[in-house]
């Protein structure tokens, strides 16, 4: 038997694998599971967009594009910032479009990094991050929030973790897992400590769209931040276009450009046909995106209010298309309690340790599924914590006081 | 009239489907059972809500297969009245099923529904054309129904087709 370590990269070998993973294994060979555990929109991609990527293919559209993109996609996605988020990028120079927001996010660390850069990582936090600085050649520094803080970073906790190693701060709002959003008072706090240690900020606003109670601002729209700021979307979430693979960064001309020089030799250009499509959706997809948007912010209050209810204590989400309940109480770990809750009454959720070490004690539940679905969902879990002797009471909590 | 955004959100909801307790709707729309039952009362006073047919597929039941006819009707409007006469006199015929005024060649598209070609053809020689004002009819028998008021009645299997749990 060979030994395949000695050929392989230590790095890539250290990676931990992730906690997903094995859960996904497990929930796809069962029947009739109801899953609470799909990170992405239940709609599929609006059909105009599909329309317009098959005429696209029919019109022969099968060739290699610029290295950053169509330029007539980066005009569209310049006037989109302008218009959504009140930021200014050259279509020419500051914008790049990548294979899905990961990549742009994969770019920018490679980058930025030098060997032994620290990154500052708000946890919980989506899986990859941690893994693509670690092989872009970063150290990744987690820097835990509490659900008693609606999982919001503070300064103070900041400010704890800077070293003179640190290089950037990397945010998501809204938040996966947690769907926690920072409203603009607590990007100007984080935005007056980036610079007074001169940092960057790696911002990951792919949910900005699916955003419910407040406007969405983007840090880099924060006066002395759009110098500091890698600007990371795309068109998974808001578009429901997760398969296509698509998204886009945006920054100071001189950081984009290194992270294009990276994108040419690594990728070449994001497909020409499906670029296409993401024209149309930047141009006609803006009242589907809406209908979508008012759709999960219904289905956000059902859930918020009905997991209260039935006694998992769960605060109300600014913003993507999940919720963060607390199972501290149950006296089980967040595996043992999506593991048992799968088992036994069928319903997949995420353990919130996936997304760190703070995650523990919760799980994600996203809420992109349907009504009907989601009535199902709570139904079985309530009669799962019944069977662990907690459901505290059935009776109806008056309305509107979450 | 002029409605607030929460009556327009209640009017989206119910659209995309009425069969949900007053409960349900209220917590996705974070008020009372009791706001949700008012506004409804009041919408539904206003005939804003009309009413609450459910779509049904006929032509999957036995026996009460249904043949269904547009039929354009070309007619002289009356002074004073306009169209809504003669349109009134045919909505009354219980086998019609929608009257619309249109722009363009013709004036009124009826919907018939009967259980023969022949009680259609009935109904449009001895009941339509018959009406003073009714000038001429073209009628279209429908072959099949593709969507109905926003509802694909038979498409391709529109299902989930995501992994069951991703990051």
């Amino acid at each position: 038997m060979m030994n395949y370590d000695q050929f392989l990269s230590k790095k890539a070998l250290d990676l931990k694998p992730s906690g997903i993973r094995k859960f996904f294994d497990v929930a796809s060979k069962l029947d009739n599971v109801i899953s609470l555990g799909v990170g992405e929109p239940d709609f599929t991609t609006p059909w105009t967009i599909r329309d317009e990527t098959i005429a696209s293919l029919e019109d022969g559209y099968t060739s290699y594009t610029a290295n950053p993109g169509l330029l007539e996609l980066r005009e569209e996605i310049s006037r989109y910032m302008k218009r959504k988020f009140n930021l200014s990028y050259d279509p020419e120079s500051e914008i790049i479009v990548t294979i899905g927001a990961s990549q742009s996010l994969d770019l920018a660390f490679r980058a930025i990094l030098n060997p032994g850069d620290e990154v500052l990582i708000i946890e919980p936090a989506f899986v990859s991050y941690a893994a693509l600085v670690t092989m872009a050649g970063g150290k990744p520094i987690p820097v835990p929030t509490y659900g008693e803080n609606d999982f919001k970073v503070t300064v103070g906790q900041i400010e704890a973790a800077v070293t003179e190693r640190t290089k950037a701060i990397l945010l998501c709002s809204p938040n996966n897992p947690t769907g926690s959003f920072l409203n603009k008072d607590d990007l100007k706090a984080i935005a007056w400590i980036v610079q007074k240690h001169n940092l960057l900020v790696v911002s990951d606003e792919i949910y900005a769209e699916l955003t419910y109670d407040d406007e969405y601002t983007s840090i880099a729209a924060i006066p002395g931040m759009y110098e500091r700021t890698i600007v990371i979307n795309g068109f998974s979430k808001a578009f429901a276009m997760t398969g296509w693979r698509l998204g886009f960064a945006c920054a100071p001309k001189p950081l984009l450009q290194v992270m294009l020089k990276i994108h040419q030799y690594t990728t070449m250009c994001a497909p020409h046909m499906l670029q296409r499509g993401a024209i149309e959706a930047l141009r006609n997809g803006e009242e589907q995106v809406e209908e979508m948007k008012n759709s999960y912010r219904r289905r956000r209050n059902y859930i918020v209010h009905a997991l209260n209810e039935i006694g998992l204590p769960c605060h109300m989400p600014g913003g993507a298309f999940y919720v963060f309940p607390s199972i501290q109480h149950t006296g089980l770990t967040s595996e043992e309690f999506a593991e048992k809750l799968l088992m036994k009454e069928r319903v997949a959720v995420v353990p919130g340790n996936a997304f760190g070490e703070s995650g523990e004690g919760y799980i994600r539940c996203s809420y992109a599924t349907s009504l009907e679905q989601l009535q199902e969902a709570v139904k079985r879990i309530g009669r799962f914590l019944q069977s662990l002797g907690l459901r505290t009471s059935q009776k109806k909590t008056a309305v509107g006081n979450i | 009239m002029k409605l607030t955004e929460q009556e327009m959100e209640l009017l989206a909801v119910l659209e995309e489907n009425h069969r949900q307790s007053a409960e349900t709707i209220a917590m996705q729309m974070q008020i009372s059972p009791e706001q949700v039952n008012a506004m409804i009362k009041k919408l539904e006073e206003a005939k804003i809500i009309v009413s609450y047919p459910a779509l049904i597929d006929w032509s999957k039941v036995d026996g009460r297969e249904q043949v269904v006819a547009v039929i354009d009707v070309k007619v002289t409007p009356k002074r004073g009245v306009g169209f809504d006469e003669v349109a009134e006199k045919i909505y009354r015929y219980p086998e019609v099923r929608s009257v619309y005024l249109m722009s363009g060649t013709y004036d009124l598209s009826v919907t018939v529904e009967g259980k023969s070609m022949k009680d259609i053809s009935r109904f449009v020689a001895k009941k339509l054309s018959t009406i003073d004002s009714v000038v001429s009819t073209t009628t279209h028998f429908m072959l099949k129904k593709y969507k109905h008021d926003g509802v694909i009645i038979e498409g391709k299997d529109d299902k989930d087709r995501r992994m069951v749990i991703s990051p």
